[in-house]
């Protein structure tokens, strides 16, 4: 399959940004330094282009009913402007994708999904769209998206739009004009705990506004982010990735995504979850720190200190901001809670971790 | 040094050609002096008969910023191609091979406190091992101007 690119391709590769394939994309994964990039998001302000990502509309008085049905968070909490995390149950105890829903109005939503799964996504939900009775559209090839993220994004953006940018909270959006463009998404989320915007343009008004938010943050020191940084971000922040920590293989109540599964509506697989919650499960995803000097890294294997097999890394890093080894990984329940030794093998050694609460970075 | 992690594969090797088709290459640094690898180790003999191995200005670059540098081979004698440690960056771990025979007498300690010293200095404060070479003939390995073809630069 031949990799696609985003719509500003060519202004990253002149920004010195090494390119990688990724979820089907050629992604910019770094433009200087990995670790650079982190801080100048932690710190100040920073720009992914995360344009791969993909986005559905969903119109008509049924459009809640499907959402409800597919998605394990309750729509029905939602108000106009409001963004709720979910995920998609698959049918058999694992998780077809996860997501944002954006309410737009009673009968418009927006669907942002992961890029690997756009495909995926689209037919999981289509198939229970029974005559066609809600609208659905695949706007991912025409829609960019930017995230702007740091302590100063707020601040930096502001001369961008007469919108308050401070007074928009945590998980709301508005549709309003940005960099002289008209009916831009600008929604206080993101996927770094650092705060700031995620900014959802139509491709042809990507580059203006690209080139804006340069201008507008270059007073802050905002730089662009390549992928790289983002995964350390989240890491730090113990946010899931679907195809790591979450898979069509890994149930959602064992995944610590109980905090979304609303048992107020009739979703796919509520019964089966339903049960979960309630009678426990046998294994939970914990974070944990490196007590020993090491890195964990995903699919290397948890042990208990006898060097017996109970569990895999899902994710792992050296965190910049802590300085040391942290990773999620799936352990048996009774070393799930915080203060837990546990020990991971990386190479020929037995290194020993400390299960800890989430996140790793306050 | 092979890497792989995180579902993209650094495998330098193999997919050089495909970095240099749509990677901008910044000006690197290739020391006439020294021999090279095709796992983008370097070597340098000392006139002690030692020699000092460390990785290539085109493998730092490719790898970014290197948080760990494991080498638990001090006092082995290993053959060529062994892995004798790795070295760990933000996203990619990659196993370090020994250019030529030899018994591994001391890892830079410096590098073990300041990794980041194999980005900034490659080929200098940043070197990684020292080594006793089973022979002194280098001729095998790769020559500046080979390594440089190889890599693309």
């Amino acid at each position: 399959m031949s990799l696609k690119q985003v719509p500003l391709h060519s202004i990253h590769q002149q920004a010195g940004a090494k390119i990688v394939p990724f979820a089907g994309f050629e992604m910019p994964v770094r433009y200087s330094s990995d670790l650079d990039e982190h801080n100048t998001v932690r710190n100040a302000v920073g720009v992914f282009d995360v344009s791969h990502m993909g986005e559905f509309m969903l119109k008509g008085e049924h459009a809640i009913g499907l959402i409800n049905k597919v998605s394990a968070n309750d729509a029905h909490a939602l108000y106009d402007g409001k963004v709720q995390y979910s995920y998609l149950p698959n049918g058999k105890g694992g998780i077809v994708d996860d997501l944002l829903v954006y309410r737009i109005n009673e009968h418009e939503y927006m669907l942002v999904v992961n890029a690997s799964n756009i495909d995926k996504d689209w037919n999981w939900i289509s198939q229970y769209n029974t005559d066609g009775a809600v609208e659905m559209i695949n706007i991912s090839d025409e829609m960019s998206l930017f995230a702007v993220q740091g302590p100063l994004a707020a601040k930096a953006m502001q001369s961008l739009t007469e919108e308050n940018l401070d007074a928009i909270g945590y998980y709301t959006f508005v549709k309003t004009n940005f960099a002289g463009c008209a009916n831009v998404i600008v929604s206080a989320t993101g996927y770094t705990g650092a705060g700031g915007f995620e900014i959802y343009v139509s491709n042809h008004q990507a580059e203006a506004v690209w080139n804006a938010i340069m201008e507008a943050g270059a007073p802050y020191g905002i730089k662009p982010i390549g992928l790289g940084a983002r995964d350390t971000l989240r890491l730090e922040m113990g946010y899931n990735l679907y195809g790591n920590d979450i898979t069509d293989e890994t149930s959602p109540i064992e995944a610590g995504l109980g905090w979304v599964t609303k048992f107020t509506h009739d979703f796919i697989d509520a019964d089966v979850l339903k049960q979960q919650k309630e009678q426990g499960v046998p294994r939970k995803l914990a974070g944990f720190t490196m007590i020993d000097r090491g890195i964990p890294r995903g699919h290397y294997e948890i042990a208990d200190a006898d060097g017996n097999t109970i569990g895999e890394v899902t994710s792992g890093t050296q965190s910049p901001t802590l300085g040391k080894g942290i990773g999620l990984g799936y352990v048996p329940t009774a070393l799930s809670k915080p203060g837990s030794t546990i020990y991971i093998k990386v190479r020929d050694k037995l290194l020993q971790a400390e299960v800890v609460k989430l996140p790793f970075v306050r | 040094m092979v890497a792989t992690e995180w579902g993209y594969s650094l495998q330098i090797r193999v997919q050089m050609s495909y970095f240099a088709a749509i990677n901008h290459v910044p000006e690197m640094n290739f020391p006439a002096e020294l021999k090279y690898t095709q796992d983008h180790e370097w070597i340098r003999l000392e006139e002690d008969g030692t020699a000092v191995v460390g990785i290539t200005d085109f493998a730092q670059h490719e790898l970014g910023d290197i948080v760990f540098v494991d080498v638990s081979s001090v006092g082995q004698s290993l053959a060529q191609g062994d892995v004798f440690g790795s070295v760990e960056a933000v996203k990619t771990v990659s196993d370090l091979f020994l250019p030529i025979d030899g018994e591994i007498l001391e890892l830079n300690s410096a590098v073990e406190k300041k990794p980041e010293l194999l980005n900034s200095d490659p080929y200098g404060d940043g070197w990684i091992i020292k080594i006793k070479p089973a022979n002194t003939d280098f001729d095998a390995l790769l020559s500046v101007d080979a390594y440089q073809e190889l890599v693309g630069a």
